[in-house]
């Protein structure tokens, strides 16, 4: 059974093994710095159907289809499903897992969906309640566009701290008593608002939450950072990834070259497009089951702290001038059970 | 730490907008959009139309022209270039309600295309006409003396 340690942080004494992960991006994360480590690119965004929200149903599919064909399972072998998006009423998660047919666990976490829905997975499978369980999100920049900004075809102007949502999803297959990587611990995070309301800075709204988690995992667990392999926060961009650091300075914990940003990883920064990096569900869920999950696998990395963000905004409270409260959640995911 | 701190330090840790570059481009990018139109103007009053009627068809062309553009996605890879160069003219109007046009047509033509056809230069109509009345209203009183 979990248990806790410290103050929020949960040790999981099974420690479930992820036995399989899968990603689908869309065309721009096609042709970013990590193209090689997607299961999936999909050149049309819109995957041949008729709405950007059909499409990342879609990219969620696939996600969690190419998952199961590396865990060797089928979906009926699987006992729930945690999934999330960044869509009113997470339509995208609704239409994209209902044939799977399985307990549907419906989540919003904004970004920090991929750290929430692999946390609950985990928990449930640790507890015994579930004997394997599959954690999913999906973002997709054409969706969230025209949902939270404006038209794609509306012309306007970028600022240098917006961020670019990521087309993509990841799904990860957690089961008891299943090899490595393993999940050891998990840190759910609690809201933070440090008052931000600019919308097209995201990252400054997550940094502090961030700062939060990880912070308190490290007293939880009286580690440092430097006793990881590699840190990844989920979506922090330029600016976010900045002001971690300095917040993190300032209670105490230095994060040097084992600290990396998913938002920083995925895209081809010298793209202007991208201004301040990517952002999103499907960003921390695409380079974890493309690029991390890999790499704890092998071996290269023995324990990563992944640690993803989300800014709780929606248009409604931006525009009726409340601020946009940051959240974070935190797995610890190991290669060894020891 | 307080949220004014923290408001300063995202401030230091957010780069700006090159304004000066932005402006510029804005400007000269503007400029040439209303050069087309004097061009037009010049072009339509040259084949017999007058002085009136030459400004509604430059209207006309300017905001056919910009749909065109905006259906065939270039209008916004111009403005992310150009800002409110593209924006403040006529043609950013015709895009501002295009693309909405075409963004929810996956609605449907009525909850979709209609009715979220304003959603963005909505606004613009309705204070438009708002200051267009206080103008006017003003404009009658001063002259009444």
């Amino acid at each position: 059974m979990a248990k806790r340690i410290g103050q929020y942080t949960i040790e999981l004494d099974r420690m479930p093994g992820i036995i399989g992960y899968g990603t689908a991006v869309g065309k721009k994360e096609g042709e970013g710095p990590i193209a090689d480590e997607f299961d999936n690119i999909f050149e049309d965004t819109t995957m041949g159907l008729k709405s950007w929200e059909e499409a990342e149903s879609a990219l969620m599919t696939s996600a969690i289809n190419s998952a199961l064909t590396k865990a060797k399972i089928t979906a009926s072998d699987a006992d729930g499903l945690f999934s999330g998006d960044l869509l009113d009423q997470s339509i995208a998660t609704t239409f994209g897992v209902k044939d799977f047919a399985l307990p549907h666990i419906g989540l919003f976490g904004a970004c920090s969906t991929m750290a929430l829905s692999l946390s609950l997975a985990s928990l449930m499978v640790d507890s015994g309640a579930m004997n394997c369980a599959i954690a999913a999100t999906s973002s997709h920049f054409c969706s969230a566009e025209r949902q939270f900004r404006f038209p794609l075809e509306y012309g306007g102007k970028r600022t240098p701290t917006s961020q670019w949502t990521v087309t993509g999803s990841g799904a990860v297959v957690v089961k008891a008593g299943g090899g490595a990587p393993f999940i050891k611990r998990v840190t759910l995070g609690k809201i933070v608002d440090f008052d931000v309301t600019d919308a097209n800075n995201m990252g400054a709204a997550m940094a502090p939450a961030a700062a939060d988690t990880l912070s308190g995992f490290l007293k939880d667990t009286n580690t440092k950072p430097e006793d990881y392999d590699a840190i990844f926060t989920g979506d922090l961009g330029q600016v976010g990834s900045t002001l971690l650091k300095q917040l993190m300075t300032e209670k105490g914990y230095t994060l040097d070259e084992n600290y990396n940003d998913c938002g920083l990883m995925i895209f081809d920064m010298s793209d202007s497009d991208v201004a301040a990096g990517g952002s999103g569900c499907g960003c921390s869920a695409s380079v974890l089951c493309a690029h991390i999950l890999k790499r704890i696998q092998s071996g290269e990395y023995q324990k990563v702290l992944f640690c993803a963000t989300g800014a709780l905004m929606s248009p409604t409270s931006s525009q009726q001038g409340k601020s946009i409260p940051g959240v974070a959640h935190l797995v610890e995911i190991v290669h060894n059970k020891g | 730490m307080t949220n004014k701190e923290y408001s300063k330090m995202t401030k230091q840790a957010s780069p700006g907008s090159k304004v000066l570059l932005n402006c510029f481009n804005a400007f000269w990018v503007g400029g040439l959009i209303c050069l087309l139109g004097e061009g037009l103007s010049e072009l339509y009053t040259y084949y017999g139309l007058s002085q009136l009627t030459a400004a509604s068809a430059v209207s006309i062309s300017l905001i056919t022209l910009s749909i065109i553009l905006t259906a065939l996605g270039w209008y916004q890879k111009i403005a992310k270039f150009a800002g409110a160069g593209t924006l403040v003219p006529i043609t950013g109007f015709a895009n501002a309600m295009s693309s909405p046009a075409i963004e929810f047509k996956t609605e449907g033509q009525v909850l979709g295309t209609g009715a979220k056809l304003f959603s963005i230069a909505g606004p613009v109509i309705v204070y438009g006409l708002v200051s267009a009345f206080l103008y006017g209203l003003i404009y009658q009183i001063v002259t009444m003396f």
